[in-house]
């Protein structure tokens, strides 16, 4: 008897190597956990029933192209598209034997905070179905949670990863721009784009993070890493110099009850020998998300472009090409895509672009070096990944802006190109609190290792309360 | 001067010319796929240069290399950081609804050429020279005038989709349309000698726009331009810049004011017709290709470019000036067998008599395959030998192993007696011709000598004969 709920994916690797099980009989029991709570949960757009290798499974964000199998992003404007081709994310995780178990749910091009964007219905939280799992890696996380995947992809450009992670109770990187191949992944705004995994603990997250990292000669924003990835082994934080940031950490819309159990993760970190001090990002929380919102709009509008349904996707017959294509689109994309659309169309217009797009570039590079310099001082910045629990669903979805606030902490850093690990820590009104470590560029090894101390110490139960 | 003459005063052309050259490397300019013609519509394509969901550019390194060194023959500085952007506009050739092309940081600005002219070397300044992406090919079926609007059915065929090419932008420096017919014809021969495109302008691998205004002579100043398209030989595009310049003083001088248009130009009946007002400027929302990272250089890797780069055209020309003349000159290097001309010369040819036979009897031939040596014995005889003979020599002037021995061993048929009998029955069978030449149409002297060559089976020497019809019809 398998226990998806409990299982990781290093003890499934162990249990694989000494033939306990077979990889037919462990994705067996991930379908079958698949078949018991997905019609709840809403996880997967689409599962897949032959496990292809001998490894562990892995379910991928419907974003990441998957040879064969259909991709939609979560878009109407997909649907039925089967690429030609892998995403290098997809195909290192098959040359390393891991069949695909199905592709998650997404806000749409993974614009959202919570899935509920999706043209094909929202994904709920495991904790708490009434609520959102976070977005838009919502499927990934939440399936994760849920023992519907040991592990998974998922794709962040201003938190989809963190959040959703953070909202779900599990582990989630988003890593150093440049280190990931986005060959393969839908793309939403690619100065941002960067794919991670999600995982139950911060060992598989580590492992994982190790098989898709690395040069790709076909995505030439890529390099090659400057040290191995470690997998995380010790208890203690001696000589870890960890930064709060002030504005980070007391910014308006925290909740109490996140407050707290980040203080405390915050005590524990210093109980385990890090010297924990101040610091202060002030231009980077202030104008993190409004730049953010001029930058990934501009770039989604130019990457959304491509489709017209003239070569892949479904298609709006009518009278002549430019008809078609303004059908197709306006049948093909819904709101939150059309939304940014018009807002990165506008921010890059004639006269527009040097207040806007350039402006908005200009400031990146402001908080790259407030960043940099608070590096100078720490090895890792702490804060809340949400300032909130999960929430209702439909609670936000109406108020765009509440929306994007969702993501007031994790987007500084996405704009800066660092990497950011969310674990658990702790539960406040029964929902899982997310903690947010932020490390200078390429600091992934040092990421693992004060979250897997942190993690121990901390001796969160990631499995949701209700499924136990 | 290069003015146009009119009833009030004199005008000047202004032209700046937009060249497009597509580069002949192996692979497209961002993905694997083979690049060039060949292989059935659709056939050299794959999910980058298709625009699928995910896929990314990867630049070509020839294609920069290429750039770069065409930029250095033009005397271009090399920008130590150049940059892609993404242009927008809806259209199907147009698979990732925005093209990757150098905008703001091209690699490679303010160039010049030089163009030998009579009097004196003209400089036409380059502006830049960009690396961009081709469109797609797009044949519009039925409806209006081969447009999108109004066609049954739209083909599009994305082979030439994503082929590296390079834009060249010369300042408004030309002010006559033989000027901009110099200036191509060298800048053609520039880019085939530096063996990175072909530049046919028939395959559509060399493409020229043209910028047109026109001014009082002597004013500097810079009027509404219009842009010439559609254009594919350097005649048709002298043609349009006359019909165009034409146009435009006809507006000036009639009170009117030029608006800027396109044009497109048809050589047949040397109609302009506009193509779609430009007054609603288009908005290609530039910024920077986030897919790919800035291009920089190597300042060794310039250099060794450098290194490369063969004699310029434009010295050459001023070179053979000294022992030919400028047009002579002009017309060898230009295409291309100058190198054949000073071999042929280091063997001993005469340089008038070489020059006259290379540039007239061996234009477009390969002449890297060319024995010089063989050629210059065929330049000495070229007078003694029947014409058939010497024809046939010029064509297989090119094969491997050619001899002009056999050729050399027939002589023509120079005996004024033998060839007098022969003019004579020709100049009594074409009594009209004969009339209207001693009516002034001189132009049917060649008529003549190819009728009696005709007759002799091309043994005739046509020096000879053509003494002979001059004395004969007394001139």
């Amino acid at each position: 008897m398998i226990d998806t709920l409990r299982l990781t994916a290093e003890e499934a690797t162990g249990m694989l190597a000494r033939k306990e099980v077979s990889a037919a009989e462990l994705h067996g029991a991930y379908l079958e956990a698949i078949a018991a709570r997905d019609p709840e949960l809403h996880c997967y757009l689409r599962t897949v029933d032959e496990p292809e290798g001998e490894g562990v499974p892995i379910a991928l964000k419907d974003v990441i192209s998957t040879k064969g199998i259909e991709t939609t992003a979560a878009s109407k404007i997909l649907a039925g598209y089967v690429p030609v081709f892998d995403a290098t994310v997809a195909a290192r995780c098959k040359a390393a034997g891991m069949p695909t178990l199905g592709k998650t749910n997404t806000d749409e091009f993974a614009m959202g905070s919570s899935t509920e964007n999706s043209a094909f219905g929202p994904s709920r939280n495991p904790w708490d179905p009434s609520r959102v799992p976070g977005g838009s890696g919502g499927g990934s996380a939440a399936a994760v949670s849920a023992g519907l995947a040991p592990w998974a992809l998922g794709s962040d450009t201003g938190g989809s990863i963190k959040q959703p992670s953070a909202l779900c109770g599990n582990v989630g990187l988003r890593p150093t721009y440049g280190t990931v191949s986005r060959y393969g992944i839908v793309a939403f705004a690619s100065s941002l784009d960067q794919v991670g995994p999600v995982a139950r603990n911060v060992r598989d997250c580590a492992l994982l993070y190790s098989i898709i990292a690395g040069q790709d000669e076909c995505d030439s924003t890529t390099v090659e890493l400057p040290e191995p990835v470690r997998l995380p082994e010790g208890d203690d934080l001696t000589g870890v110099r960890i930064g709060v940031p002030k504005e980070m950490n007391e910014a308006a819309g925290i909740e109490p009850g996140v407050a707290e159990s980040v203080r405390r993760a915050i005590d524990l970190a210093a109980e385990l020998g890090a010297e924990v001090g101040e610091c202060a990002l002030p231009h980077s929380v202030e104008y993190g998300l409004p730049c953010y919102y001029l930058v990934a709009p501009a770039e989604a509008a130019s990457n959304l472009a491509r489709y017209e349904g003239v070569r892949y996707g479904p298609r709006v017959d009518a009278e002549g090409y430019y008809s078609m294509v303004e059908r197709t689109r306006d049948a093909g994309f819904g709101d939150e895509p059309k939304r940014r659309i018009m807002l990165g169309t506008y921010a890059l217009s004639a006269g527009y672009y040097e207040a806007y797009y350039g402006q908005a570039q200009k400031v990146r590079t402001v908080i790259a070096r407030e960043h940099a310099a608070a590096f100078e001082r720490f090895d890792v910045l702490v804060s809340p990944t949400s300032p909130t629990v999960a929430f209702k669903l439909g609670e936000r979805a109406a108020n765009p802006l509440a929306m994007y606030l969702s993501d007031l902490l994790t987007i500084p850093s996405c704009m800066a190109g660092l990497p950011g690990l969310n674990i658990p820590c702790g539960l406040s009104e029964g929902l899982p609190v997310g903690l947010q470590l932020i490390g200078p560029q390429f600091s992934e090894n040092a990421l693992f290792r004060t979250g897997y101390a942190l993690e121990r110490a901390l001796a969160f139960d990631p499995v949701p309360e209700r499924l136990r | 001067m290069t003015g146009v003459g009119s009833g009030k005063g004199e005008w000047e052309p202004v032209v700046g010319l937009e060249i497009h050259v597509q580069l002949k490397t192996r692979s497209k300019m961002f993905c694997r796929c083979a690049s060039g013609f060949g292989g059935g519509p659709n056939t050299q394509t794959c999910p980058v240069c298709l625009g699928f969901p995910g896929a990314l550019p990867v630049p070509n390194r020839t294609a920069i290399e290429w750039t770069i060194k065409l930029g250095l023959a033009l005397d271009c500085e090399i920008a130590k950081r150049a940059v892609f952007a993404r242009k927008h506009y809806v259209y199907p050739d147009l698979p990732k609804g925005y093209q990757i092309s150098q905008y703001d940081l091209p690699s490679c600005i303010n160039g010049k050429m030089l163009v030998p002219g009579s009097g004196g070397d003209r400089e036409i300044g380059i502006v830049r020279a960009h690396l961009e992406e081709d469109a797609a090919k797009t044949t519009h079926v039925g409806g209006r005038t081969g447009r999108i609007g109004g066609a049954d059915y739209s083909l599009v065929d994305f082979n030439r989709g994503g082929t590296p090419l390079v834009e060249i932008v010369t300042g408004p420096d030309i002010h006559s349309s033989d000027d901009a017919r110099r200036f191509l014809q060298l800048l053609r021969q520039t880019i085939v000698e530096l063996g990175v495109s072909d530049a046919e302008m028939e395959k559509g691998t060399l493409r020229v726009d043209a910028n047109v205004s026109v001014r009082p002579s002597g004013s500097g100043e810079l009027r509404t331009r219009c842009e010439l398209k559609n254009m594919n030989s350097f005649r048709f595009i002298a043609q349009g810049i006359d019909a165009e310049v034409a146009r435009q003083v006809a507006i000036y001088e009639s009170g009117g004011e030029v608006v800027q248009e396109t044009y497109d130009f048809d050589a047949a009946t040397g109609a302009l017709t506009p193509r779609r007002s430009k007054e609603e400027a288009d908005d290609y929302r530039y910024f920077p290709e986030p897919d790919l990272v800035p291009v920089e250089p190597p300042a060794d890797l310039v250099e060794r470019l450098r290194a490369e780069l063969p004699e310029s055209p434009a010295r050459r020309i001023r070179r053979l000036e000294q022992e030919l003349d400028l047009d002579r000159a002009t017309v060898l290097v230009t295409g291309g067998l100058d190198r054949l001309y000073e071999a042929t010369v280091a063997a001993g040819a005469e340089r008038l008599a070489a020059a006259n036979l290379i540039a007239n009897r061996l234009a477009g031939a390969d002449s890297a395959r060319i024995d010089a040596a063989e050629l210059a014995k065929l330049v000495a005889a070229r007078d003694g030998l029947p014409r058939a003979a010497l024809d046939e020599a010029l064509q297989k002037l090119g094969e491997p192993g050619f001899s002009a021995a056999p050729y050399l061993a027939q002589e023509a048929v120079s005996d004024a007696d033998e060839l007098g009998l022969v003019v004579d029955r020709v100049l009594e069978t074409h009594t009209g011709q004969v009339a209207a030449y001693q009516a002034g149409k001189g132009g049917l002297l060649g008529f003549f000598v190819g009728q009696v060559m005709k007759e002799t089976s091309g043994k005739a020497n046509p020096r000879i004969v053509s003494e002979l019809v001059r004395e004969k019809l007394g001139a």
